[in-house]
C-alpha cells in the first residue's frame, strides 16, 4: 500500500472540521439543555440539573408537545407506510415502457423541486375553497407525500437500475406468475432498499414544516410546535425538547441503519433466498 | 446502465401479448402500478399549482378573499421596487450558498471517494455526513443560537483571544447567519450526489493520468472534474431549488430581519392575501422552474442513479 500524501492529511482535516461543523451546534445545545434552573440560553452553564426536562413533562409549561409528538408519530408512519407501498408500484411501473411515464417522471421531479410553501398554499387554498377540513391526517399527509415519494421513487430507480433481470426470466421459466414472481423474487432482493425508503418516508414526515404549515389545521405536528415556542419561549426547555426530538430521530435511524446491516449479513451469509418461497 | 423506458422492450410481458411492451396490456398495468403515485401527484401538486394560477387572479378585502379576473396581483408585485429587491436578495442567498457548498460539498466527497481506502469506513463516513439530513431542521438552526448569539460561544472565544474588544452583532440575525445555516443544513445534497458520481468513476482512469505524467491537481482538473459534472448538476438543482423556495431559514436566522420571496408569500398569508400571495407564488414557481430546466439540460437525472 502506497504512503499516505500530504493531500490526505490536509482533505482529512477538512473532512473532520466538515463533521464539527455539522454536529458541533446540536452537541451544544445538548449540552445546553442540562442547564441548572436559573441558567441561560447560552454558556456559562449555571449548574447542572434536569429541571428543563422536567418542565417539559409538565404540559401546562409548554403547550400541548406531547399531543403533538403523537400526532407528527402517527403521521410519520402513515406516510412511511404509504411512501413504500406507492414508491414500490411507481418503481415496478416505470419499468414498462407505459404511455405517459415521461410525464410521470417530471411530475415526480417537479414536486422535488418546488417550493414546499407552494404545495402548503395551493393544498390550504382548495381545502378551503371546497370546504373540507384541514387536518393533519388528510391535507397534512397528502402535502407531505408530495415531498417523500419523489425520494422513494429515486431510490427505486437507483435499485432497479442494478436489478439483475436474470432473476425473474428464471422464475418465470419456471412458470411462476407474474405476481409470484413479484412477491417471492423482486421484493425479497429489493428488500434492503425498502428499509432505505422507509427511513426517508418516516424521518422526513416527522422533520416536515414548510408543507405542513397551512394543511395541519387545528392540531400541530412537532416541528410546527416547536417552531411556535422558537417565538415565545426564552428558556433552555427548547434545547431540551430539541435534545429529546433529536436523540429520537438518532434512536429511529440507528434502528432502521441496523435493519438494514443485519438484512445484508444474513444475505451474505445465506445467499438470496429469491425463489424459495414457491 | 439501462435506460428506465429505453430501448429494450420490457421482459413483463406475462399480462400482455408477447409481441408486446407498447401493447395495450402492458400499458395498463404500469398504468395500474403507477396510479397511487399519479393519484397524489395530481391531488397535491398539479392541483395545488392550478389553484394557486387560479387564486393569483381574484380580489381580497382584509378578510376574505372572492372570485375574480384581474390582474391588479400582478401589476402590484411587478410595480413595487420591493419585490425586485426581494428577488434580488433571494438570488443572492442562493447564489452564495451554490459556491460555499459545492466547494465544500465537492470536497468532502472527493476525501471520501478518492482517499478512504476501506470500503467499510467509506459507508461509515459517508453515514456520519447523511445523518443530520434525517433529523430536524428547525432544531439544527435553533442550535445555533448558543453559538453565534451576542454571548455565544464565538463571541466569547474572539474576546479571550483578544481579537475583538466588543461582541460582534452581525454573527446571529444576519445575512452571514442565514447562509451558515443555508449551508450547514444544505451542503448534504451537494455531498450525496458528487460522491455517487466519484464513486463510478472508472479508478483505472486515474492511473492511466498518473502513468501518463499528471499531476495530482491535474487529475483532478481534467479527469474528475469533468466526469463529475452529472453529480455536481443534480446537487445544485438540489441546492439552488431548497434555498430558493425557502421562508423559514431566512426567517429565523435574520430574526425576521430579512426577506426573501418565501417570506413575502409567508407574510401574505399570514395577513391573509391569499390572491397576493398566489401571485407572488406563481412568479416564484415560474422562475424556479426556468432554472430547473436550464440546468436539466446538463444532466440526465435517471442515469445517474
Amino acid at each position: 500500500m502506497e504512503k499516505r500524501t500530504t493531500s490526505f492529511y490536509v482533505l482529512a482535516a477538512f473532512f473532520g472540521l466538515f463533521v464539527l461543523f455539522l454536529y458541533g451546534p446540536t452537541i451544544t445545545i445538548g449540552i445546553l439543555s442540562f442547564q441548572g434552573p436559573q441558567g441561560g440560553l447560552t454558556f456559562p452553564m449555571n449548574g447542572v440539573s434536569l429541571h428543563w426536562f422536567r418542565d417539559l413533562f409538565q404540559e401546562q409549561a409548554v403547550g400541548d408537545i406531547w399531543g403533538a409528538f403523537r400526532r407528527s408519530l402517527a403521521l410519520g408512519l402513515m406516510v412511511m407506510v404509504s411512501t413504500v407501498v406507492i414508491s414500490v408500484m411507481a418503481g415496478l411501473a416505470f419499468r414498462k415502457r407505459f404511455k405517459g411515464s415521461g410525464v410521470l417522471f417530471y411530475l415526480a421531479i417537479t414536486s422535488l423541486v418546488i417550493p414546499s410553501i407552494l404545495i402548503s398554499l395551493g393544498v390550504g387554498l382548495i381545502f378551503n375553497q371546497l370546504g373540507f377540513k384541514i387536518h393533519w391526517a388528510t391535507s397534512g399527509f397528502g402535502s407531505q407525500l408530495t415531498w417523500t415519494l419523489p425520494f422513494g421513487l429515486l431510490i427505486m430507480f437507483a435499485v432497479f437500475n442494478r436489478f439483475d433481470r436474470s432473476y425473474e426470466e428464471a422464475a418465470r421459466d419456471q412458470g411462476a406468475t407474474a405476481w409470484q414472481t413479484i412477491r417471492h423474487v423482486v421484493l425479497p432482493i429489493i428488500a434492503p432498499s425498502l428499509i432505505g425508503v422507509a427511513l426517508f418516508g418516516f424521518t422526513l414526515s416527522y422533520d416536515e414544516f414548510a408543507r405542513t404549515l397551512l394543511t395541519s389545521g387545528s392540531y400541530n405536528t412537532l416541528p410546527l410546535e416547536i417552531f411556535g415556542m422558537t417565538t415565545n419561549v426564552t428558556t433552555p426547555v427548547i434545547y431540551a425538547l430539541g435534545t429529546l426530538t433529536t436523540l429520537f430521530s438518532l434512536l429511529i435511524i440507528g434502528a432502521f441503519l441496523l435493519a438494514a446491516w443485519i438484512m445484508g449479513k444474513r444475505r451474505a451469509r445465506a445467499g438470496s433466498d429469491a425463489g424459495q418461497g414457491v | 446502465m439501462t435506460d428506465l423506458t429505453g430501448d429494450t422492450p420490457p421482459p413483463e410481458t406475462t399480462a400482455a401479448p408477447k409481441r408486446a411492451g407498447h401493447g395495450l396490456g402492458a400499458n395498463l398495468l404500469g398504468w395500474l402500478q403507477a396510479a397511487p403515485l399519479t393519484v397524489i401527484l395530481v391531488g397535491f401538486l398539479v392541483a395545488p399549482i392550478i389553484m394557486i394560477v387560479i387564486v393569483s387572479f381574484w380580489g381580497a378585502t382584509e378578510f376574505s378573499i372572492y372570485p375574480a379576473f384581474q390582474f391588479d396581483n400582478y401589476e402590484f408585485l411587478f410595480g413595487s421596487p420591493v419585490t425586485y429587491r426581494v428577488f434580488l436578495a433571494t438570488f443572492k442567498y442562493a447564489l452564495i450558498t451554490w459556491a460555499l457548498t459545492l466547494c465544500i460539498g465537492f470536497t468532502v466527497a472527493y476525501f471520501l471517494a478518492f482517499h478512504v481506502r476501506s470500503q467499510t469506513m467509506q459507508i461509515a463516513l459517508f453515514l456520519l455526513c447523511t445523518i443530520p439530513f434525517w433529523t430536524s431542521n428547525i432544531i439544527r438552526m435553533i442550535s445555533w443560537i448558543p453559538f453565534l448569539g451576542r454571548n455565544g460561544i464565538a463571541n466569547q472565544t474572539l474576546q479571550d483571544w483578544g481579537l475583538i474588544d466588543a461582541p460582534l452583532e452581525w454573527l446571529l440575525y444576519s445575512d452571514f447567519s442565514v447562509i451558515l445555516a443555508f449551508v450547514h443544513l444544505y451542503t448534504l445534497f451537494m455531498v450525496v450526489p458528487i460522491f455517487n458520481t466519484m464513486m463510478r468513476i472508472d479508478k483505472s482512469l486515474l492511473e492511466a493520468a498518473r502513468d501518463n505524467g499528471a499531476s495530482g491537481l491535474q487529475t483532478l482538473r481534467h479527469v474528475i472534474l469533468p466526469l463529475t459534472k452529472p453529480g455536481i448538476m443534480i446537487g445544485t438543482i438540489f441546492v439552488v431549488t431548497l434555498v430558493m423556495g425557502d421562508f423559514i431559514t431566512v426567517r429565523f436566522m435574520s430574526g425576521s430581519q430579512k426577506a426573501n420571496v418565501g417570506r413575502l408569500i409567508s407574510n401574505d398569508i399570514a395577513l391573509l392575501q391569499y390572491p397576493s400571495a398566489a401571485a407572488t407564488a406563481v412568479v416564484l414557481l415560474a422562475t424556479v422552474l426556468i432554472i430547473i430546466a436550464v440546468l436539466l439540460r446538463f444532466v440526465n437525472i435517471r442515469k445517474e442513479l
